[in-house]
């Protein structure tokens, strides 16, 4: 059988090319390149499993994904900062052509101009979205894009003590103290969500609109009381609801935060998303803004074009003095977004939010109508809404399985056999049906 | 004066905004299949949303048009150094967008996703392998997130013990920027260690800057100057003696795959830049991810979720764990599992004997640059280099007025991409120009970008002004880049 | 370059004039201009507050770098550049002129003669 010499397909170097390489750098052979390294240590074996093809190892990964229960094949209802939406084709179509797929960090200006250009549109429609007069490039998710607002808030205001609605995502609260510990200065309270007793040294209030539980408040008359204590409000915000909910800016927001996934990208098991971070256009919040900004110029020929800008903010230049230690913008992510933003644009926006809307609704007037289920909020949601349930949701979930169900979010940590239970516009009336019987028989059978 | 080409130019940089048509719609619109119901209280609805309104037959032309004006890997040769531009193989994205493993929600119950947790345990295994530590994260994001996530877990382990007087991280001059921004971010202050003159660590100096609030050091092997430290044994024995937890930056692992295990010399922390050694697309700058490798002391103290594994007489089961003294979430999630697709399935095409001689090739055709450039331009370190040489372009600044800048934007009329410049910086290394070719380019496209390099040289001598006013041939000639951070112009608006 | 001789000059490259028996007001020269090249951006501290001598005051950003401001003397801010703020290139265009950044009053006007004259800031250029 015919066996090739090369060891891999993604490397040209064949031995005589080797052979002429080494021959012009004057060493015998490659090992000689690696005398610097201690020799008690050099070149260890490595245990790792031997080449796979192509052809197997689309095998090996099609065995791994068969392991997993795919929504689509499953009716799924999960939210809770990550969503399921009908993505267009053109998302992917157009974000993974290899000129933007395969191009680094935009440094040359001359040679990036349809990166920089789609930075800049990225920064454009978020703010056109939020209501906010300036975004950056992106964080890496809504979580981190949280924990920046928070400290650029305490660094804007000279105060250090961190105020978190206890509404906000117990997941990105984790994500704030995760960020937060190293600084000894910094303080993070949590606080009733009315924000009633909000301390009157508070760097900012950070609330969740709709809250963690689905809900939305009327924030003006908070906006007004915390910046009566001379504190920023830092509104975590879903940006699927601003199709049809108002945008942060109007009710006066300082900062404005959200995960960018919802807006055209894959759930792909929480990674890769782009968080967005928004914000007041004064000098003083643009100092403090972290991650990549880009900015619109001219060239020598007097020609538009744009460029990486206000860089001494960051780490590369300012070093351990920088805003933050972020490095990238997730430019692909923030780029599908983008374009998912243009492909909806003002009237898709506005049309699945309404879908979500409408579905989620329905959903809960079936469920309120099953014998032993009940919703314990009030108000008015968007997509997402609290169910208790007659059994813990654990062994609900369990239950909903066989029905090719995967259910809500577990809560019952706030509400007794609380499901945080989600509808987008990809879950059908049949699967919102099913669900709703499913639910039905597991309650039968509970009692 | 408006000429065709000036025109069509202007209306291609158009924006969306600016190319909305009332009434025009980008997607096609789900009906909506169940009951109507009420619309909330209006005080909470908006009235206006400005959003462009254009077609998705114009949206695929703009954007495909703008594709034009960048440079990319698959475009051509892209010897960014620190950035380990190689080849980005296209089975790996086609293996992340399967839909067991790009619509799986990160919420669902650990038996509805045992593929996803296998995958992630097997990467942690195999980087830990690699790297030769007792574990792995694969939650950060990014290297800067791994670095932040890696000396938090310092910190942690130094509270842990009631030694609360370590605060001082030690980080060489030639360091990348990152490095003192993280090491702040988690907490310490930082003390820049300077570089000797063979480029190795300042041992008189590091003697000097240790003591009892040390915290730390963080290297960077090979360092960015792309040489190994031949006083690496001893800086590692002062920095343990002295009580400091030793990080290594893994940045240029590209390197050092099955030619050194840096756990093996010493190291507590070392993180990877997956999407550098481990061929995740950059996309424009980002999405990036990390994995976080630690020594068998800090292993309590890794982020959450981690992926664990156990196997009773029902078979193996993967489970998301919280470690003992965890630091705690960097994300709301489990890291950029996409990303670690791609890795998985780069790792698993090349293999154990694939991966070691990654790093072979990565080393040959950097020196092949060393030794072929050498004498075109000065070259501060004059010794083997690992997967990237530093040049510097003070020759030319001093013979003839251009500057390593200057070089770099004559690079792109010839269709390659300039390698990196002002890094390392100044004070380590003036006009800089920090090439790395990577394991993926043909001697054929080395000779090639050598033999330009050789033409900028010769150019720089006889034609300056073809240099300053570089690059010729791209859409836009050199852009103001004082202007723009003057007065900030940072998104659309209505004029 | 050019090194007015009626100025007082540090080895941090700030220049001050004195305009009183009590107040000085304090810039950079050209040479610290050029060296940072195109300034983008310059922090100035609100009036009143108080500088000290080898103390850091300001900041001054050019495209790629950051620079720390130094007041030559010990005192208290009595005005700060407002131009500056939109205008941060006349740094580089008018450097002793409006350029300037911060009126001081002095705490100790015996500070002023420990600073170098036009030609010792010469001298002390051609060594770096």
């Amino acid at each position: 059988m015919h066996d090739t010499t090369a060891t891999s397909h993604y490397s040209p170097n064949t031995d005589s090319d080797r052979e002429a390489m080494l021959a012009a750098i004057g060493v015998e052979s490659a090992a000689n390149l690696f005398d610097d390294i201690p020799q008690d240590y050099r070149f260890p074996a490595l245990d790792i499993p031997a080449p796979l093809s192509e052809f197997e190892l689309r095998q090996e990964l099609g065995d791994l994904a068969a392991l997993n229960a795919t929504p689509g094949d499953y009716a799924c209802f999960l939210g809770a900062g990550s969503y399921r939406h009908h993505v267009p084709a053109i998302v992917r179509a157009l974000a993974f052509r290899g000129e933007f797929l395969t191009s680094y960090t935009p440094y040359q200006p001359e040679v990036s101009q349809r990166t920089l250009q789609a930075h800049y549109e990225f920064q454009t429609l978020i703010c056109q979205l939020t209501g906010m007069e300036v975004a950056n490039a992106g964080m890496y998710d809504g979580a981190t894009s949280l924990a920046e607002a928070a400290m650029m808030a305490a660094r804007i205001t000279k105060r250090n003590r961190i105020v978190l609605a206890e509404t906000v995502s117990p997941a990105y609260q984790s994500v704030v103290h995760t960020y937060t510990q190293g600084h000894d200065n910094l303080q993070v309270d949590v606080i009733a969500a009315d924000g009633s007793d909000i301390p009157e040294d508070a760097a900012c209030v950070v609330v969740q609109q709709p809250n963690f539980f689905g809900y939305l408040n009327d924030l003006e008359e908070m906006a007004s009381r915390v910046h009566e204590l001379g504190a920023l409000l830092i509104v975590s915000v879903d940006l699927a609801s601003l199709g049809m909910f108002r945008a942060p800016g109007s009710y006066d927001a300082d900062i404005v935060v959200a995960e960018a996934q919802t807006l055209g990208v894959s759930p792909s098991y929480g990674g890769p998303y782009v968080g967005v971070l928004a914000c007041r256009g004064g000098r003083d919040f643009l100092r403090q803004l972290p991650g990549r900004i880009v900015g619109e110029t001219v060239d020598t020929e007097g020609r538009t074009g744009y460029v990486l800008t206000l860089q001494t903010r960051e780490q590369h230049i300012r070093r351990e003095r920088a805003t933050s230690n972020i490095c990238t913008s997730v430019g692909l992510i923030a780029l599908m977004s983008a374009v998912y933003m243009a492909a909806q644009g003002k009237q898709g926006l506005r049309h699945t939010a309404e879908l979500c809307y409408h579905k989620a609704h329905y959903l809960a007037s079936l469920i309120e109508d099953i014998p032993g289920y009940s919703l314990p909020l009030q108000g008015t949601f968007f997509r997402e809404f609290v169910v208790q349930c007659p059994l813990p949701p654990s062994e609900v979930n369990r239950r909903l399985l066989d029905y090719k169900v995967i259910g809500g979010l577990d809560v019952s940590d706030r509400f007794e056999n609380g499901m945080l239970l989600c509808c987008t516009d990809v879950n059908t009336r049949g699967e919102i049906e099913a669900l709703a019987s499913a639910l039905a028989e597991i309650g039968a059978n509970a009692s | 004066m408006t000429t065709p080409e000036r025109w069509l130019e202007k209306h291609n940089r158009k924006l969306l905004m600016d190319r909305s048509a009332p009434g025009r719609i980008g997607a096609s619109h789900a009906r909506l299949d169940v009951p109507e119901s009420e619309l909330p209280d209006a005080a909470l609805l908006r009235d206006n949303l400005d959003m462009p309104e254009v077609s998705e037959s114009e949206i695929v032309r703009y954007f495909s048009q703008l594709s034009h004006y960048n440079f990319s890997i698959d475009h051509n040769f892209y010897p960014l150094g620190s950035c380990t531009m190689k080849y980005n193989p296209k089975i790996n994205d086609e293996m992340a967008a399967l839909p067991g493993l790009s619509e799986i929600h990160p919420f669902q119950p650990e038996e509805t996703v045992q593929g996803a947790l296998k995958l992630i345990w097997h990467i942690q295994e195999i980087l830990a392998e690699v790297v030769g530590m007792a574990g792995a994260s694969v939650s950060p994001k990014a290297g800067a997130e791994s670095e932040f996530a890696g000396m938090l877990m310092a910190r942690a382990y130094h509270l842990s013990r009631g030694d609360d007087k370590r605060k001082k991280v030690l980080i060489p001059d030639s360091a990348h920027g990152t490095n003192p921004a993280s090491a702040v971010v988690a907490g310490f202050h930082v003390v820049s260690l300077p570089t000797n003159e063979q480029g190795n660590t300042d041992l008189a100096a590091l003697e000097a800057a240790i003591g009892d609030d040390l915290a730390g050091f963080m290297l960077t092997q090979p360092s960015t100057l792309g040489i190994f430290d031949t006083n690496l044994s001893e800086v590692i024995q002062i920095v343990r003696d002295a009580g400091g937890i030793l990080y290594g930056d893994g940045a240029n692992l590209n390197a050092l795959l099955g030619k050194v295990k840096l756990g093996e010399l010493g190291f507590d922390v070392v993180h990877s830049n997956l999407h550098k050694t481990f061929t995740q697309p950059h996309g424009g700058g980002g999405p990036g991810a990390g994995a976080v490798l630690v020594s068998e002391r800090l292993l309590p103290y890794l982020p959450e979720p981690h992926v664990t594994r156990a196997e009773d007489e029902d078979g193996e089961r993967f489970s998301l764990t919280t470690p003992p003294q965890s630091i705690g979430r960097l994300g709301p999630f489990q890291g950029n599992f996409g990303a670690l697709v791609r890795a998985y399935a780069y790792i698993r095409t090349l293999g154990d004997v694939g991966v070691s001689q990654i790093s072979e090739d990565a080393v040959i055709n950097a020196n092949y640059i060393l030794s072929q450039l050498r004498g075109t331009f000065d070259l501060p370190q004059d010794r083997h280099c690992k997967h990237e040489v530093v040049f510097s372009a003070k020759n030319l600044k001093d013979n003839f007025g251009v500057s390593g800048k200057d070089v770099c934007k004559r690079l792109i009329d010839s269709g390659i991409h300039p390698p990196t410049m002002y890094f390392p910086l100044p004070d380590v290394v003036e006009e800089s120009l920090l090439i790395e070719p990577t394991e993926t380019e043909s001697k054929e496209t080395l000779d090639q970008f050598i033999e330009v390099m050789k033409l900028i040289a010769k150019e720089a001598e006889e034609d300056p002004d073809l240099l300053l006013n570089a690059p010729h041939n791209t859409p836009n000639t050199r852009l103001d880049e004082a202007l723009a951070a003057r007065r900030p112009v940072l998104r659309w608006s209505r004029d | 370059m050019n090194y007015p001789d009626d100025l007082k000059y540090t080895k941090e490259h700030e220049w001050l004039r004195i305009e009183s028996e009590t107040t000085v007001v304090v810039g950079i020269t050209e040479y610290a201009a050029d060296e940072l090249g195109d300034v983008v951006f310059v922090e100035l501290p609100d009036v009143g507050a108080a500088v000290s001598a080898m103390g850091v005051f300001g900041e001054i950003e050019s495209v790629k770098a950051v620079s720390e401001l130094y007041s030559p003397v010990d005192g208290t801010v009595v005005e700060r550049n407002e131009e500056l703020d939109d205008t941060p290139e006349l740094v580089n265009d008018l450097a002793y002129g409006d350029g300037w950044m911060i009126k001081i009053e002095l705490s100790d006007p015996s500070q002023l003669d420990g600073l170098m004259s036009a030609a010792d800031y010469q001298q002390f250029l051609a060594t770096l």
